[in-house]
């Protein structure tokens, strides 16, 4: 059994929190317990129906509220994958954990309301879906039975969808019509709609391929941490160095000849550990310790690749920043800390080339700042060299974030797109 | 040739996050500390952190707020692996809080020492000056937390804001802090229930007798199976009777509910809780059913 990690694009009135409750109801993880006080909830409120959005917003300001004000994460299992999902307000601060939500997500649905169609919003959401590289798309056409599960009407929206997503570069996509209030092709096939042949939006998440969506080529190990047991008593482990990390990207072995970043030399692995005995092959998401055959001073930030396959060494770089605070903006001249992998450096924004209009993708060159939930093109000048790739190659080695020094809070979230 | 498949399990991605957390950690922060009660998911975090930084120890101590109120069972394990792990054990008082005058006891036949260990907890924390604490809950376990962050901060009075929290993306952690904050750190927050007692299982895992079937004399009280103990006041109107009971959770025994069950094994355990229909905090914490934010209002003062 895996993991697939989805996020949720909608709001209440796409019947994102109906589509979740559903999955969650139909495969036991709801319990009897959350669900009567859900009930005893909607009672008290003087609502008609069991309100499954409750289920989901946990803090009492949003129950008092009806909104959802944070990522919310919830968890299901069927005998065939463990699913987490990030549930994402439709409103509040959308953007912002939209993108949070998005970046760690194998899979991203977007629900579309068979009435409306596809609407600002939605292509909103099929482009920061698109942004954050989320491997696999779902467009669930909800409220099917309110169309009178006309097929016309979903080739309409599929149509319509499929001619924006081709502007995006959007990743591998799959529609489904549903009407997640009467189940039909949620968990399993609507015999409603004969003319659809695709399989039910469960089926679809327990079987979609995600293995092949990590990066398995290019091998980037960041050292976040040095072992050194220091051990007087034994000879082995008084010097024992390893170097521990999670695997960013490619396939590691014993034996195979490795570089170190910054100094550029060569060496071999000479066996990769764990608490478990040393394994013959280390990949992502593995977390591993590594040895190596020569001395070399290796320390946190630095990072392992392959003689003939390295990041760029880089000082200055272009990214899609999306910036998260509203206490301060974004503007060119701010001092910011910049978190990469294992590396922790000071960043200068050098310049802001412009300002994205998520709704319409216009680029507006005039702009001076980013404020709360914008996005942008920034140049960004570092205090010291990061080891990166594009965004686009490998979203662990390609993200970063962005901290203000004053407040220490985490105010931009950056996706490299150019390195030099 | 045949393409390998890199198919990860579930349990496999989940401790290799759970690693990468705690390494983060000893990377970035000067003195942190793990909270050990000697209930199943802090024993899992253990396990996790000596797999961490093996072959070298555990590189932080590890910290257990004791009610006073706890099952001996539980208490004889947190010593023993402490001393296994050759791990130095902090010990928080909630008895001294009261002793040095810094909570009152409750009083009357719901008393309970839970709300107390927050004192007992965050004065530890400064006296220590711990600057991260690692914490077993599950985002599974109750609303509230099912919208905390891994690293999650507190202020200087160690409160938890839920409505200005930080973002948190990709495998980015930020640890920045003044001194007199800190972060509490929760590795298992993608972990279930259900994983938990899988792992239990692959790994072999020895957890206290508590949680296995037994005979106890209890009293029933508001559907909850509570123990025959002097530190809990049961009424005339609330009669003992024997039954086979196992803790789904292990907590202050003033508050922790027993379940009736024949589980001897940690299979029977996965059977079991695979077929239950109620939450293992709704099943067993009066804690949690004092209101519908009860969990909320208490970690905004800095509970667990």
């Amino acid at each position: 059994m895996d993991i697939l990690r989805f996020a949720t694009a909608g709001s209440v009135d796409d019947g994102k929190s109906t589509l979740i409750g559903r999955l969650l109801f139909d495969s036991k993880a709801i319990f009897e317990d959350q669900l009567e006080a859900v009930e005893r909830t909607s009672r008290d409120r003087g609502t008609e129906y069991t309100d499954l959005s409750l289920l989901t917003d946990g803090l009492r300001a949003e129950r008092e509220q009806g909104i959802t004000i944070d990522v919310a994460y919830r968890y299901f299992a069927t005998p065939k994958r463990k699913f987490i999902i990030a549930d994402t307000p439709g409103h509040i601060q959308y953007t912002r954990n939209m993108v949070t939500g998005a970046s760690t997500a194998d899979l991203a649905i977007i629900l579309i309301d068979a009435r409306k169609g596809v609407l600002e919003q939605s292509r909103r959401h099929a482009f920061l879906t698109t942004l954050l590289r989320v491997p696999h798309l779902v467009l669930a056409v909800n409220k099917m039975d309110l169309v009178d599960y006309a097929e016309e009407r979903f080739e309409e929206i599929r149509e319509e969808f499929t001619a924006f997503a081709s502007k995006l570069n959007a990743a591998d996509l799959t529609f489904i019509p549903i009407s997640a209030l009467h189940g039909d092709n949620v968990v399993s096939r609507s015999e409603n709609m004969p003319w659809y042949h695709g399989t039910s939006l469960l089926h679809h998440l327990e079987n979609v391929h995600i293995a092949s969506d990590r990066n398995l080529v290019d091998v980037r190990f960041p050292v976040q941490y040095v072992i050194r047991p220091h051990n007087a008593t034994s000879q082995e482990l008084h010097d024992y160095r390893g170097y521990a990390g999670q695997v960013a990207g490619g396939v590691l072995k014993p034996g195979d000849e490795v570089t170190h970043l910054p100094s550029g030399l060569n060496t071999r692995i000479a066996a990769i550990d764990t608490f478990d005995g040393p394994v013959e092959e280390a990949f992502p998401p593995m977390s591993v310790t590594l040895r190596l055959e020569d001395d070399i001073d290796i320390s946190r930030g630095d990072l392992i690749c392959r003689p003939n396959n390295q990041p760029s060494v880089a000082q200055e770089l272009d990214a899609m920043v999306c910036w998260m605070a509203d206490s301060v903006k974004l503007q060119p001249r701010s001092k910011l800390i910049i978190k990469h992998t294992t590396r922790t450096a000071r960043a200068l924004v050098r310049d802001l080339q412009y300002r994205l209009d998520v709704n319409t993708l216009h680029r507006d060159e005039a702009a001076t700042s980013l404020g709360l939930n914008e996005i942008g093109r920034v140049s960004l000048r570092i205090t010291q060299p990061l080891f990166v790739d594009d965004y686009s190659r490998n979203r662990l080695t390609g993200g970063f974030i962005l901290i203000d020094e004053a407040t220490n809070g985490t105010v931009g979230a950056g996706m490299i797109v150019d390195a030099r | 040739m045949l393409q390998r498949d890199y198919t990860t399990s579930q349990l496999d991605v989940l401790e290799a996050e759970a690693i990468h957390i705690m390494r983060e950690v000893a990377a970035e922060f000067e003195r942190p500390c793990l909270l050990f009660s000697g209930g199943k998911d802090s024993i899992v975090m253990l396990r996790i952190a000596e797999k961490a930084f093996w072959p070298a120890p555990i590189p932080f101590p590890l910290m257990h707020v004791d009610t006073g109120h706890n099952f001996p069972e539980v208490i004889e394990f947190r010593d023993r692996r402490a001393v296994e792990l050759n791990a130095r054990l902090v010990v928080a008082s909630v008895q001294a809080s009261i002793d040095s005058g810094r909570v009152a006891e409750e009083t009357g036949r719901r008393a309970s020492r839970n709300r107390l260990q927050t004192t007992t907890l965050l004065d530890a924390i400064e006296e220590h000056e711990f600057d991260a604490v690692f914490g077993g809950a599950r985002r599974d376990e109750e609303k509230a937390r099912a919208k905390e962050r891994v690293f999650s901060f507190r202020d200087d009075f160690g409160q938890w804001d839920p409505k200005n929290q930080r973002p948190e993306l990709w495998n980015l952690y930020n640890s920045k802090i003044r001194k007199g904050e800190h972060i509490r750190v929760f590795p298992l927050s993608n972990w279930t229930e259900l994983d938990i007692w899988d792992y239990i299982r692959r790994e072999g895992i020895e957890i206290p007798s508590i949680y296995f079937a037994h005979t106890r004399s209890v009293f029933e009280r508001d559907g909850m199976l509570l123990p025959d103990d002097e530190v809990v006041q049961r009424d005339e109107d609330e009669p003992l009777f024997e039954a086979v009971v196992r803790y789904r959770t292990v907590g202050d025994v003033t508050c922790t509910g027993a379940v009736v069950s024949n589980a001897v094994t940690v299979e029977q355990i996965i059977e079991e809780i695979a077929v239950t229909r109620l939450t293992e905090r709704g099943a067993t914490r009066a804690d949690d059913r004092a209101s519908e934010a009860a969990m909320e209002d208490r970690k905004k003062e800095g509970y667990f």
